[in-house]
């Protein structure tokens, strides 16, 4: 009985939080998508699909397209910088090994927002990047880098890397290394070694360090905003203009869903590759 | 072979690195240009003592830190204890109901807590913005104190009580000095989100309440001026201060436990 109540007076706090302010707001968002706008910006209490109804037109599918490519290749780049990064990193002194992970750590902890400003800098008409191209070469003109999909891409992978990085690391340093001995006792090539042993071992990693860059930035909304100027519109774009300009909010909690949706099936995904790769 | 993975290290590091140390730079930058640069000054940092709207949004953002990381860490180690030392029904619905936070983008979770304020009583300011925020520490505050409780002696505590300790005692004298660092990280870890978050806080503060991102943000949208530049390396300093202290405090609970080994 004494122990009931222990675990009563334990679990009380998070639950009662879980329920209040996060599964009821997840459930109004999710009521608000069927509802009516309403002429003022409010609500119509009246059930319609229709909200959802436009989400198939060719205008939001093809935004939707660009955030998820956006968000996908974001991943790509972030592994292929990331993985050999982590893979020398499991491989270093010791010693020093620490000091390069707290590097990598740092701007993991930086304001997000300063992080993607520091971009501004550099990509705008008289920023850095066109200044030091212009002083190379003379007769170039500024190239127009700043509000474009490429400062985006950019962007995206600037701020997320380390979050694809330290999940590698973690699956790389806890390798064993004598596998890879014994795969090259065998006869396999290094090339072979890596490929049949080190990539299946860390796949846990890398299906981690996916997830912790793919789920942000299909959502990501400061990015596209800042270095997108608004000329180049993502889901997360979308979903802010009707909540704060066009007060379309039954749309808008739409558009929620669909990304949320879209984001769970990520995660179920995730969850089954990671259970098979352990049968 | 060799040779490509180091120039791939200088890479990552050159790209990491670089816009930071721009920002730094021209924080120190005489003229008027965010990036072209003039001379050396600190007048931007001197200018940062008189902007009253700065201060008023750095007052905001330390308030609804401090009481967000209080409130979240209170729950998170609750619901950690709960999870690592009981077997109940809901366990395995709860773990994963706690971190869906975490893994949905945070614009969606700020849409839902928008639409849910807007039925309910709870004006949009800061109480607000302190509840939102504890949404998502909540769940991060769980994750690094579970890690601890992970890897816990439960015999200590059966030594404790065996000793004549009620409850109460055995949790103050030896539950929560083991897992103070696990507390302590994740409040460190807590208090940066909630600092670091604009998404979240731009849709659930309403109208005419700023906190330091937002006020940033802001500033951005209508007007660079190089006085961003040396709000930026503030903040950039103070991150730095906070790592060192969350690795400090990580590190210290590395050592007891190789000592309790």
């Amino acid at each position: 009985m004494h122990r009931n109540y222990q675990r009563f007076v334990l679990l009380f706090p998070i639950v009662f939080w879980l329920l209040c302010f996060f599964l009821l707001p997840l459930l109004s968002v999710f009521i608000y998508s069927f509802l009516e706008r309403g002429t003022y910006g409010g609500v119509r209490w009246i059930f319609t699909l229709e909200n959802y109804g436009r989400l198939f037109d060719g205008l939001y599918l093809g935004i939707l397209w660009r955030s998820v490519s956006t968000a996908l290749v974001c991943t790509a780049v972030c592994l292929l910088l990331g993985y050999p990064f982590a893979y020398y990193l499991a491989r270093y002194r010791p010693k020093h090994r620490n000091i390069l992970l707290l590097l990598v750590v740092v701007p993991f902890w930086t304001n997000f927002l300063i992080r993607t400003y520091a971009w501004i800098l550099i990509l705008r008409t008289e920023g850095l990047l066109n200044s030091l191209l212009g002083s190379v070469f003379p007769n170039w003109g500024p190239l127009e880098l700043l509000n474009t999909p490429l400062a985006v891409q950019i962007g995206l992978v600037y701020g997320y890397l380390p979050f694809m990085i330290l999940p590698l690391y973690a699956a790389l340093e806890q390798l064993d290394m004598s596998l890879l001995e014994a795969a090259q006792d065998l006869g396999a090539s290094p090339r072979r070694a890596f490929w049949h042993v080190t990539v299946p071992l860390s796949l846990p990693g890398i299906l981690a360090g996916s997830m912790l860059v793919f789920i942000p930035t299909v959502g990501a909304f400061l990015t596209p905003d800042l270095l997108g100027g608004g000329k180049v519109s993502y889901i997360g774009n979308v979903i802010e203009r009707q909540f704060k300009t066009a007060r379309d909010w039954p749309f808008g909690s739409a558009l929620s869903f669909m990304l949320m949706g879209i984001v769970l099936v990520g995660t179920v995904l995730y969850f089954r590759t990671l259970q098979q790769d352990e049968a | 072979m060799k040779r490509i993975l180091e120039a791939n290290i200088g890479l990552v590091f050159f790209f990491l690195y670089v816009p930071i140390l721009a920002v730094v730079v021209f924080s120190f930058n005489s003229g008027e240009q965010i990036s072209v640069w003039e001379g050396f000054t600190f007048s931007w940092y001197a200018k940062l003592f008189e902007d009253a709207a700065l201060w008023r949004a750095c007052r905001n953002s330390l308030i609804v830190a401090g009481v967000a990381t209080a409130v979240s860490t209170f729950i998170g180690t609750t619901a950690a204890l709960a999870i690592e030392r009981y077997r109940f029904r809901f366990r395995t619905a709860l773990t994963r109901c706690l971190y869906l936070p975490v893994i949905i983008p945070d614009i969606v979770l700020a849409i839902a807590l928008l639409t849910f304020y807007v039925q309910t009583p709870i004006p949009l300011g800061l109480v607000s913005v302190i509840i939102a925020h504890c949404v998502f520490n909540v769940a991060y505050v769980t994750i690094v104190v579970r890690a601890r409780l992970q890897g816990y002696d439960n015999t200590l505590e059966e030594a404790a009580r065996d000793l004549g300790a009620n409850e109460w005692q055995t949790f103050w004298r030896i539950t929560f000095p083991l897992i103070a660092p696990g507390i302590i990280g994740g409040a460190l870890l807590a208090f940066t989100l909630s600092i670091d978050d604009f998404v979240v806080t731009f849709f659930t503060a309403g109208v005419g309440y700023t906190t330091l991102s937002v006020h940033i943000y802001s500033q951005l949208k209508f007007g660079i001026t190089p006085k961003l530049n040396a709000i930026s390396t503030m903040l950039l300093a103070n991150s730095i201060v906070f790592i060192l202290l969350f690795l400090w405090f990580q590190g210290g609970a590395a050592t007891s436990r190789r000592q309790d080994a």
